[in-house]
């Protein structure tokens, strides 16, 4: 069993390399880009009876700092 | 005094902070991030500057999760003093000992140069040597060193007296130009700036020799 964790910075706290990533693709020509948001995806293999909860308590300890981060737990 | 550097794989300001407070009077014991507790006697640690972990998943939170954090934590919880410098603050923050957190500068490059710093509070045992108000120069060498944290701790930093130095001239996007901030009991720094690397006349300045004077003339006595 594999879990996918998403972290994203917290709506609200500046991502200045979304932000250079936005004007990378506007001065590329790609235009209708209104912002960008860079964040990480964590993939974990995991034994059978690790648990969503214990995931959940890895990303609250570890994987996400929630000061400035959320994140999300996809079991897959 | 007795002060303990812990040194991380990647810690790369470990031994100038350990000359600083040898210099200072203090004696100096190297903490391998293995160990599992403090030598006997410990008055301060210092977290040093550096890269710890190679900086993976965030600067600071490996670190923040090795062996030795946890007794870090436990002689802090005891009123122990600590101070994080650079990636120390970091891994401070990451412990959360220190409230907020590091993010990439505002402009995305990596600073590496002299600034101004102004002293916020001269009411601890890091800053009681500089007056307040004061205008100090110490070098700064981060990448990841912008400050943040929610506006209700920004205004309880403030409100508290917690914040130990400010930039004079802003260079990463810090908060209310945070620059070095205090714990609750006023006993935990955290600072991006090195004043460890402004400590000896062959460095180009002194301006970081009063906060380690003033923390050996502090726990000599306490």
């Amino acid at each position: 069993m594999k879990a996918r964790v998403h972290v994203m910075l917290k709506t609200g706290v500046l991502d200045p390399q979304g932000e250079a990533v936005r004007h990378a693709l506007g001065a590329m020509g790609f235009d209708g880009v209104k912002g960008v948001r860079q964040g990480k995806v964590i993939e974990l293999d995991l034994d059978a009876g690790v648990t969503e909860a214990d995931v959940e308590a890895m990303c609250e300890k570890l994987l996400a700092n929630t000061v400035i981060e959320s994140y999300s737990v996809e079991m897959i | 005094m007795h002060a303990a550097v812990i040194v991380f794989p990647g810690s790369n300001c470990d031994r100038d902070l350990a000359v600083a407070f040898e210099a200072a009077g203090a004696k100096v014991s190297m903490v391998w991030h293995k160990d599992t507790e403090l030598p006997a006697g410990v008055d301060i640690v210092g977290v040093p500057g550096g890269f710890s972990y190679g900086d993976y998943l965030r600067c600071g939170a490996i670190a923040a999760n090795s062996p030795i954090c946890r007794e870090v934590a436990t002689h802090a919880e005891r009123g122990g003093y600590v101070m994080g410098i650079c990636n120390g603050f970091q891994v401070l923050t990451e412990t959360g000992l220190l409230p907020g957190a590091l993010l990439r500068n505002a402009g995305l490059k990596y600073i590496c140069k002299t600034v101004g710093l102004k002293v916020a509070t001269s009411d601890s045992d890091f800053t009681s040597g500089y007056n307040a108000g004061a205008v100090i120069n110490i070098p700064i060498a981060h990448h990841d060193g912008n400050y943040y944290a929610d506006a209700d701790t920004i205004a309880e930093l403030q409100a508290e007296d917690r914040v130990a130095f400010t930039y004079e001239d802003n260079p990463n996007g810090a908060q209310a130009d945070i620059a070095g901030i205090l714990s609750a009991n006023r006993r935990v720094l955290g600072m991006m700036p090195h004043p460890e690397r402004m400590a000896d006349p062959v460095h180009g300045g002194t301006d970081g020799v009063a906060l380690f004077r003033a923390l050996t003339g502090a726990l000599v006595t306490a």
